[in-house]
Formats: C-alpha cells, structure tokens, sequence
C-alpha cells in the first residue's frame, strides 16, 4: 500500500493503480473524456491533467500511476487552468448544435463545458466538417461532433476483439472511421453508443425517439440469453424508447450485447396480438377475455373426458418467466398430464430422470476472469453468449487457454489454441478419446460410466493437446454449449464432458440456452417433475389431442417445425398464448391469447449460473394484452384446479424459489447417471449442423428490423468446407436444392473451412430453412 | 560538406559509403578491438559516459546514462532502434552521413548492441530519401557478408542483427515510441510514458533508440578512448557535431566542428551572409528551437550548453540563417503551417491547437489580424506547451512564442498597416535563387 494524498486528503491505494482511480476512491471528480475503466488508457484527451507535486507540468490522472508519498490536486488552479485549456480545444471545432443533437442532455461534454467552457469562443475561424459514416443499421454518425478520444475503436477492438474502427489521417484531419466500404458488424457495437462521450455515435433506431429528459428509467432483465443482462429500460408516454445497459459487474458489467439493447423495437411491432382471438370457421375473430378464457377451459376439460388427460400438452418457451414455466406446469398437471416442457430445440432426451438436478453452468459468471483452462464443447460461442464469450476474450489476455471442440467454427475473435472440428457424429469418439488421454495422464481410472465405450480407443494428436491443456490447468472448466444440448445424442456428450470434467478437476457446465434455460427445470416445466409424462420430442411425433403453447413460434422455436406442424394440424385444440401473432399460430391455432413481453409483466428469469432475477414491468400492457402468469392463473381457476387463487405474483415465485428469492443451490446440479457402453458407428451420409442465428432464437429478436437488417439478420447460406463443396460437386456461389427426411429448400452454396468435412452448415429457426424439418440428419444437396 | 570532425573526415572520392573505403579510413576497428581484447560490456558503457556523448538528435540527453538504463538481466528480446527518420525543417544531416559513411552508424549500432545485450536492431529511415535507404540496404549486405552482422559476430560469440525500415515520410515519426509504433506496423502516434522504451519499447521489449550520428560517434569513442572525444568538444558537450546549415547563407550544407566553436566561425564556414546583407535571426536547432536574434546569436558558441543559455536549443544542429529580407510573420506561418500538418492528431491540444495557431497567424500575414491576436497567440501556445503527448506540441509552440518575443512589433506592424516591415521588393530580392 501506498500513502498519497489527494486534495489534502490522506489515503492509502494500492501499488500499481492511477492517480484516476485512486481519485475515484475517495469521491474526486477528475473531468475526463477518453479514460474508461473498462478499456485501455490511451491518454489523449488530456481532460484530465491534474497538479502533482514536483511535477513541471500537469500530468494526466488516468495515465500516472501513484507513487508513494505522492500529493495530487485535482482542482489547484494549475490544474484546472490545464482543464480549461484543454476543454477550449475541445469545442472550437466541436459545432455547437446541441438543441438538434441526440446526446443532448446525456452528453458528456455539455456537461463539462458547463463547468470548464468559457462564456463565448475565442476561435473565430471556420470550423471543422467530417464527413459521416455508414457503420451499419445500428450505430448512426454524427462525425463532426467527434473529439477523438478513441473509445469506440479501443472497444472495437479490445472488449469486441476484432478492429473494425480506426483514426485514419493525421492532425486535425484525423477521422475516426471503420475499413474502407465495411460497416460494424460486431454483435456488441452498441456499446460504442454508450461509450461515446459525444453525439458522434448515437443509436440508429432511436435517432431523435425522445430526450434523455423525458424518459424515465426503469430496471429491467434481459429476457434473451442465459447471462440475464441487467437493464435500464427508458420509458416515454408507455412507449419502450430505448434499452440501456445496468451496471452489474457480476453479470453484463457495462456492457449490452446488440440483441440485448435493439431486441425493443419488436415491442410495438404491429404483428402484436392485441386481443384475444378464436377461430371460427377457419376465420379469426377478435373476442373477451372471458369468452377466450372459457373456451379454452371447456375445450380442454371435454379433450380431457373424451381422450384423458394425458392427450393434453403443453410447450414453453425458454424464454418465458419462471411464474409463466411454473403455472403452466401447475395447469397440465392439475388437469392429470405430465406433457410438459419447455425444452423446444432439444432432441435427445434420454438423460431425462438421471440427472440430479438442473443443468447450470456451475460456476459464478464472475469467475471466469480466474479461469486458466476452458473446454467449450459443442457451441457457437461468440454468437450464442456474446457477453460470455467477451469475458473469456479478457480472460484470454491474461492467459487463460481455450479449447473447443464443435462441427462447424466462426473466428471467436479470441485465441482458442486447441480445435476439434469433426461432424456432429464424430464429436462423442472425440471426447471419449479426450477422456482416454486424461484417464492416461493422469493415472487416473475411466469410471464405468464410460470405460467400456473407451475400451481400445487410440488417442490423437488433437485429443492429447486438449488433454494436456486441461490436465495442466489449475481452475479449469468444461462447458457444454447449445448445440451439444440439441446434439441428437447430447446424453452421451453430457456423460463424456462430465467424465473429461472429473479427471482435469474441472468445474463442469452448461450454457444455457435461453433467459430461463435453468428456470425452466427450477419451475418443474418438464416431463419429469412429479407427474411423468412425455417430452416435446414425444408429443410432437405421436400426436396429442391440445397443445397449449406458451410463447413460441412453433415454425421456428421447435427441433423439429416439420412433426411440429404435421402434429398441430391434427390436434383437436391447439392454444397459443403470445404476445405476437406469427404465420404458424394464424395457421394452426384455435385459440390465441395474448400475454404481455418482458416489458410489460413481472417475473424471474434464472440465469446460467442459478442467479434468479426478478423484475417488474416497465410500460403498461398494449391493448389487451395481460402477463402470461395472469392469464395462466385464471385458465387453472376457471378450469376448476385446486391453487391456482394467487393474489400476486410474489405468491406464485413463492412456490418455487426459496424465502428470500433465490434458487435453492442444491437444486443446481449437473451430474448425470448413465452409462455409456459402446460407441456409435458413424455414418457415412452428409450431416446438417444447423446454428441458430443470434437474431432468430427468439420471437422477439426476430422481429427487430434491425437487427434483422445487420450481418448476422441476412439469409441463410448452405456452407460447406471446399473438400466438401468438390465431393457433393457443387459449386460455390450457386444455388442448391437441399433435400432431408421432411421436406425441402434451396439455399446458396458458400465456402466456408471452418465447417466440418462431409457437413452442411445450415442455419435453423430461419423461414428459409425450416421446410427441412429437423435442425440435424441426414441431408440430400441437388444443383439447380 | 566541410568537416574537421570525426564522422565526415576522409571522405574523398565517390566510394566512401563501401565497406572497404571504410575499413581503409579505420572502421570497424574499434569493434575488432572490442572482440580481440575483450572488452566487457560495462566498459564500453562507461567510455561512452565519459566521452560526454549527447543524443544528437535534438533533446541532448547523455548517451551513456541512456545505454546503463537498459535492463541487461531482461531474459528475452530487447531492441536498438536507430533513428533516422530525419524530418525537422532544416535538418539533413542524418541523410549525408547514410549516404557517405553509412557503416559509421552499422559499426556504432553493433558495438551498442554489445553494450546493451541486443541481439536485433532496426535503422528507421526517413521515407522521402530513396537513395539513401537503398545504400544503407546495400551497406548492410555488405556487413552481413563480411560476418560484421549475424551470428558469431567476427568469430566471437556475439550475435546482432540489423535491419533498414523505411518510413513514409511522416515527422511524428521520428518520436521516439512514435517509431515504435511504425516498426511494429501501426499507425505512428507516439505512446503515452511511462512506461518508457526503456522498459517497454518495441514490441513491449526494453528498447534504446538513438540518433544516427549519435551512434556515428561511438566507433571514434570506442577507438580513441572517451576522453579523446571529449577533448575535441567542451566539458559536458563532448565531441563534434553536424550542423546542417541552411537559409541566407552563400555555402548552405552540412558542417562538422567542435562542440564549443563560436557562430561566427560556423557563419564564415558556410560563407556569410548572401548578398553581404545583415544578420537577421538564427533558428539554431532546427524549426522546433526558439529564433534568437542574429546579434544575440553571434555572442553564442555552439554547444548544448551556451545555446540553451541564449534561451534556445541546439536541437539537431539545423541552423536556419535568416537575413534582414526575411519577413517574420511570413516565416513563422510557414512554420505553423508544418505543426498543423504534422501534428499526429492523437491528442487533444496539439490536434486542435496547431490549426488555430496557424491560421491566426495565416490571417496576421494576409491583412486580417486583429488587435488581440498576439494576446491570443501567445494564451494558445500556453495552452498548448506541456500538456500534449509528445513533444510535437512544444515544438510548435516555441516559434510561436519566440518569434513573438523578439520580433514583435513586426508582427503588430502587419496586425496595425495590413502589410509588411520589410519592404516587398527587399523580400524579393532576398528570395532568389542561389547560384553559387
């Protein structure tokens, strides 16, 4: 520690930190502009010179490391004449058109010149003009107004990982601008609004929408990814204006990734259903909520007399809150079925009742910073967990190794020094090898669970270096991300991670799908809490007589839309409760209720690492649209179900978390009973691995156009590695007929190396592909 | 090119630049002695200290102190970086000595590779020269196959190589970490310090970085002993020096005298005054240094210390001879206009600073100035001076404010009349072409 003072204020910081951050401890304001605690020090705004003793000159707080016995004074008049100064270069070319700028108000040089700009310019010259950029449907420019100060391409390419922005030219002609004719693509560009201490870059959707005045904040939780961001939802005239991020160090820091902060503009999307509706006739009319509500209690309760009970079933999406997963559960079951999941994209099931409990990640977000090995199986990483995947980018830089083994890479925009990429098939023999090289290292037995299946496997390279990797860490972890949940055998990946976990004393976990992949099984929302009944795969291939189908979109959010639609055609009562109409509910439904956003109800989402956060809603609901855990409660009551009389919310997370809020850890469990004996002989025929797009997992993203307008919204491509391509005798850049066991589409060929040999990589939940049924298999490509 | 010096004595004829001529005049001597006689690392430090040796690049800082900061224990790599990159107005003589004795600053790049245990150096040249780069590249082939460079240098177990980097012709980047940065393939913007290269230079390895005729003294001193060196100059300014004259002068070029040898001397070395006219001002440490008015300068001697006395810098030993033809205004604008164009545009005072600057002075000089504006000019330069990244921002500052101080009320004439001092046909005649 050392001892300095500060405004004559004695204090002890220790070695090695800024005279910025020590300022910060004990409340001092320092006036900055380019420092971020979260990036690199690069210095150049100059704002904040402060007085050090002996020093010649005044030195810049965030850039001057404390030494002891050091004395600062951040508000001497050496120092904020140096302030001033600085603040005057600043704005002489800075135009002075705040009253039309969409900072105003948030800006945090307004702010500062408030109190270190003079009265009136002494620049009496022309000022400066820069041309503005195209960075894309996100990010909007406004170049002139720019100082800088390099916080954008500091984030594009430190937190990002890859550069996308840079200060071209020199002097007073330097711009900041991004590669020639190429625009942000980065699934966390946002934050460069944020970041932006001026109105350079501001929110494109946005633009103009409202002043930072007028809007009030409002808490709330991310209802997308399994990381659960924390939110500052701003509110005008019960109008969702724009989505901020909320500090929270353990969870998001201070970061949004795009889905996250753009996903609002599907919120007044006029595909929302404002009323309840019925199908009469094979026409839709609008109705009452207690016609609709009554329709739906009768309709099920005479299914239930004619064909029994266990003819009704019920799917969730994971994105619904735990009270909305829970009630629905308490309905099905109280009307004597165990037909429930919410477990839509999955497809391998075989796991279900030898777990013992819910699969989590099994470690603190906040923990990965102290990771130094990282196995990432079966996962589109930097997609699928853009904040995660940024936490590891950090970790990386302080050494953490990362591995990974998937059927099809994108760049990571982050080191992984080891990488198995074979077909999805392939990917069990690639593990249990893993499994065989630590068993083989460390002198420590194969348990039975997969021994037998191990038996005469010969190590390879790639397996001895993931197993080197791993066995030489000290906090390591394996991961297992959404594609080896969805794996057509994602059981015997779960019992081999968990077996390649035990020997590298690895932590061991999943990453979770969706808001509420961990709530989902909290709140009991499967076939095998209490009442045994059967999976979504089951009630989908051996039809029901109702589905009552919970905030999904049955074309794009199952494993399978094909068996989906041939199943709902043939159900006698199909009920969608939603906040948006969609094509499949308009086609198959008979009911469609609608349940209010995240925005308009409370609830609990559970997070990848059991956090169970909770929030209220933020604008009233639109129309008649009311919370799902509402509607769910008078449907169990008018139906005549015992414990459905809660008076508030509060009441119904009551019966599943525990008194004060939080998951019960022990429920938090990711170890699996099952043994594996032999391996499966790999086929030989071409294998769809289908992603799921970051802007179509869910109906909300889906339908925000812009995001649906950024690089990651556009079509599908048919992408195959160029061994492939000449195998099947295609050509790049043509387009195909892809053909598998349920239908067909066609799709443009493209190159792409990164996917596995004898494999199409073939993005899923998308319109163009969903004719072909299932997200994996066995598929056919034609030339056209 | 006139020497009584060290590093361009002897040259004659048109081959002085090839290894053999060089050999002939006694390179690569002090190296051989160095390897036969074993001399120690610390040795070589401890001659250059001596020797009273200062960076003749522009700041003076003692060479030897420079070398003794350099982590030897550091386990890894650690680089020498020769700076080349010769861009202050005024200054050309980095340029002469790569292209006439360019295996001077080889033979003193590998001793100081010894000295600090680098393996790998990199000369940064100037990116407007072509011909120079070109030679140097040949230079170092030459070396290479005489086993003057590489591994097991002349049999022993020392290894260094060096590399030529041509620049683009930006002056930032002969910033020291500016240079860095450019040889690590970035766009040349100096870096924050600390940390210094020292410790943190090229790709984040300990790092000294000297002028190229610094590292052309060293052979002298390592052959002759540090003592003999600082004899031929003044106690703390050892040596000789290039200094690159240029301006109103009938002999403009590159001139090689003791350390200490008065102005005049140097004055009559580049033949007077054009025209017999009177000695206006000197600019004597290239454009960055303050002007100094021809009287003051004539009392001066040339040396770190006597220069800094009169209230200037010896800088790189550009001396910019102004005679009485010379409009102030028009010359400082000129200079202003050169920051302006210069400045990197990483930070904030010298990015916006250097513009206002010159196009206050861009209006003084047309007729435009206002009454106010030498007020302003001088709250700006304030403004400026200390509180930038690099140096740049002083180095634009210190005309400014010179040319202010001790021609001022040329500058309020043209403010007050809308016109020059000088008359114009008296700036015309001063402006012709020179024909020897």
């Amino acid at each position: 520690m050392l001892e300095i003072e500060i405004d004559g204020k004695q204090l002890q910081v220790p070695d090695g930190i800024t005279v910025m951050e020590a300022a910060n401890t004990v409340g001092a304001y320092v006036p900055h502009f380019c420092y971020h605690k979260k990036l690199s020090i690069a210095a150049n705004c100059r704002m904040c010179l402060v007085q050090v003793e002996k020093a010649p000159k005044p030195l810049p707080a965030c850039a001057t490391p404390v030494t002891n016995g050091m004395k600062v004074w951040t508000h001497s008049e050496q120092a904020v004449k140096a302030q001033k100064g600085v603040m005057e270069f600043l704005l002489i070319n800075h135009p002075l058109d705040c009253p039309i700028c969409d900072q105003g108000g948030e800006c945090q040089l307004q702010d500062l010149s408030v109190g270190y700009g003079g009265v009136e310019s002494r620049y009496q010259e022309e000022k400066r003009v820069v041309g503005n950029k195209d960075l894309g449907p996100l990010v909007s420019t406004d170049m002139t107004r720019c100082i800088n100060c390099t916080r954008c391409v500091r984030f594009t390419t430190e937190i990002a990982g890859l550069m996308e922005l840079g200060q071209a030219f020199r002097g007073e002609h330097a711009e900041i601008m991004p590669f020639v004719e190429k625009t942000i693509d980065s699934e966390l560009s946002g934050n460069i609004i944020d970041l932006c201490p001026v109105g350079a870059l501001t929110s494109k959707p946005f633009r103009f929408g409202a002043r930072a005045w007028e809007m009030s904040r409002r808490k709330s939780v991310s209802p997308h990814d399994s990381l659960g961001s924390n939110l500052v939802v701003q509110v005008k005239n019960d109008a969702v204006k724009r989505v901020l991020p909320l500090e929270n160090e353990a969870l998001n820091e201070c970061w949004l990734s795009d889905k996250d902060r753009f996903s609002y503009e599907a919120l007044n999307s006029e595909e929302r259903l404002a009323r309840p509706m019925l199908k009469q006739g094979g026409r839709w009319i609008e109705t009452d909520w207690q016609t609709a509500i009554e329709y739906v209690a009768n309709g099920l309760k005479s299914i239930k007399a004619e064909s029994g009970a266990d003819t009704i079933g019920a799917l969730a999406s994971p994105h619904s809150t735990l009270e909305e997963l829970y009630l629905l559960r308490k309905l099905v079951q109280g009307l004597g079925s165990g037909n429930v999941d919410f477990r839509l994209r999955q497809s391998d099931f075989s796991a279900d009742g030898k777990m013992s409990g819910a699969p989590w990640l099994g470690m603190p977000v906040a923990d990965i910073a102290n990771l130094d090995r990282l196995f990432v199986v079966g996962s589109f990483f930097r997609k699928d967990h853009p904040l995660v995947a940024q936490r590891v980018r950090q970790a990386a830089k302080r050494g953490l190794k990362v591995s990974a083994l998937n059927p099809a890479f994108d760049d990571w925009q982050l080191p992984v020094a080891n990488r198995v990429c074979v077909p999805p098939q392939e990917m069990i023999v690639a593990l249990a090898k893993i499994a065989k090289a630590l068993s083989e290292q460390t002198g420590r037995e194969l348990s039975v669970q997969v021994a037998a299946a191990c038996a005469g496997l010969v190590v390879d390279e790639a397996s001895l270096a993931i197993a080197n990797s791993l066995g030489s860490g000290r906090r390591s972890a394996v991961w297992l991300g959404n594609y080896a949940v969805q794996h057509e055998h994602a059981a015997e990946i779960h019992v081999f991670a968990q077996e390649i976990a035990r020997l590298s004393d690895a932590s061991f976990g999943f990453l979770g799908e969706a808001a509420n992949s961990v709530g989902g099984y909290i709140a009991g929302a499967v076939p095998f809490a209490g009442v045994p009944g059967k999976n979504v795969t089951e009630m989908l291939s051996a039809p029901l007589k109702a589905y009552v189908l919970l905030g999904l979109d049955p074309a794009f959010d199952l494993g399978n839309s094909a068996a989906a639609a041939g199943a709902l055609k043939g159900a006698d009562m199909v009920v969608m409760l939603s906040a948006f109409k969609s094509d499949s509910a308009l086609e198959f439904a008979d009911v469609m209720l609608p349940i209010a956003p995240f925005t308009e109800t409370a609830g609990v989402f559970v997070n990848c690492e059991g956090r169970a956060q909770s929030f209220f809603p933020v604008v009233k609901s639109r129309g008649e649209s009311r919370p799902g855990w509402k509607v769910l409660k008078v449907l169990g009551e008018t139906s005549g179900l015992d414990g459905f009389g809660f008076e508030k919310i509060e009441d119904v997370r009551a019966e599943v978390l525990e008194s004060d809020g939080t998951v019960n850890p022990a429920k938090l469990d990711n170890s699996v009973a099952l043994n594996v004996e032999s391996l499966r002989a790999v086929e030989a025929a071409v294998q769809r691995i289908a992603d799921i797009p970051i802007y179509s997992a869910d109906p909300i993203a889906r339908r925000s156009p812009p995001l649906q307008q950024t690089q990651d919204g556009v079509a599908p491509s048919a992408r195959l590695s160029a061994a492939t391509i000449t195998r099947l005798g295609v050509q790049a850049g043509l387009a195909v007929r892809i053909k598998s066991a349920y239908g067909e589409v066609s799709a443009v060929v493209a190159e792409d190396d990164g996917v596995a040999d004898g494999c199409v990589r073939l993005a899923g939940a998308h319109p163009m592909t969903a004719a072909l049924g299932s997200l994996h298999g066995e598929i056919s490509l034609e030339r056209m | 090119m006139t020497s009584k010096g060290i590093i361009l004595s002897g040259l004659e004829g048109d081959r002085t630049w090839r290894l053999a001529d060089y050999v002939q005049r006694g390179g690569y001597a002090a190296l051989k002695k160095i390897i036969a006689e074993n001399i120690s690392a610390d040795q070589v430090i401890s001659e250059v200290k001596k020797s009273a040796l200062r960076g003749r690049g522009g700041a003076g800082f003692p060479t030897g102190l420079k070398w003794s900061f350099m982590p030897r224990a550091f386990p890894g790599a650690k680089y020498l970086a020769c700076n080349s990159d010769e861009g202050e107005p005024g200054t050309f003589k980095d340029r002469d000595i790569l292209r006439y004795n360019p295996h001077s600053v080889i033979e003193g790049m590998i001793i100081a590779g010894y000295a600090m245990g680098c393996e790998r150096g990199y000369n940064y040249i100037h990116g407007e020269i072509f011909e120079v780069y070109d030679r140097f590249e040949e230079a170092l082939q030459e070396a290479r196959d005489a086993g003057l460079l590489g591994k097991n240098i002349l049999g022993s177990d020392f290894s260094f190589d060096l590399f030529a980097h041509h620049g683009y012709g930006a002056y930032i980047c002969g910033e020291e970490t500016a240079l860095l940065e450019s040889i690590e393939g970035k766009k040349g913007q100096p870096r924050f310090k600390p940390p210094f290269p020292a410790s943190f230079g090229l790709y984040g390895k300990p790092t000294t970085i000297n002028n190229t005729e610094t590292f052309a003294s060293i052979p002298y001193i390592i052959r002759e002993g540090g003592d003999a060196f600082l004899a031929l100059g003044k106690p703390n300014n050892g040596g000789t020096k290039l200094f690159s004259v240029s301006g109103h002068v009938n002999k403009p070029g590159n001139y090689e005298i003791p350390m200490g040898t008065p102005f005049s001397e140097l004055l009559e070395l580049a033949g007077g005054v054009r025209g017999g006219r009177k000695l206006k001002a000197v600019i004597p440490g290239g454009s960055s240094a303050p002007v100094l008015p021809g009287s003051v300068m004539m009392d001066c001697t040339m040396d770190y210390d006597s220069i800094s006395k009169a209230g200037s810098m010896l800088g790189s030993g550009a001396v910019i001879v102004m005679d009485e033809s010379t409009c102030m205004v028009k010359a400082l604008e000129r200079l202003s206009y050169f920051y302006f164009e210069e400045s990197c545009g990483q930070c904030t005072p010298c990015r916006e600073g250097t513009g206002w600057l010159y196009r206050v002075i861009h209006r003084i000089e047309n007729g435009l100035g206002r009454s106010d504006d030498l007020d302003l000019l001088n709250s700006i330069t304030t403004n400026i001076m200390g509180r930038t990244i690099c140096a740049l921002g002083d180095a634009a500052s210190m005309p400014v404010q010179s040319f202010i101080k001790h021609f001022g009320d040329e500058f309020a004439f043209h403010i007050e009349h809308k016109k020059c001092l000088v008359p114009k046909d008296v700036q015309r005649e001063g402006s012709k072409i020179y024909v020897a």
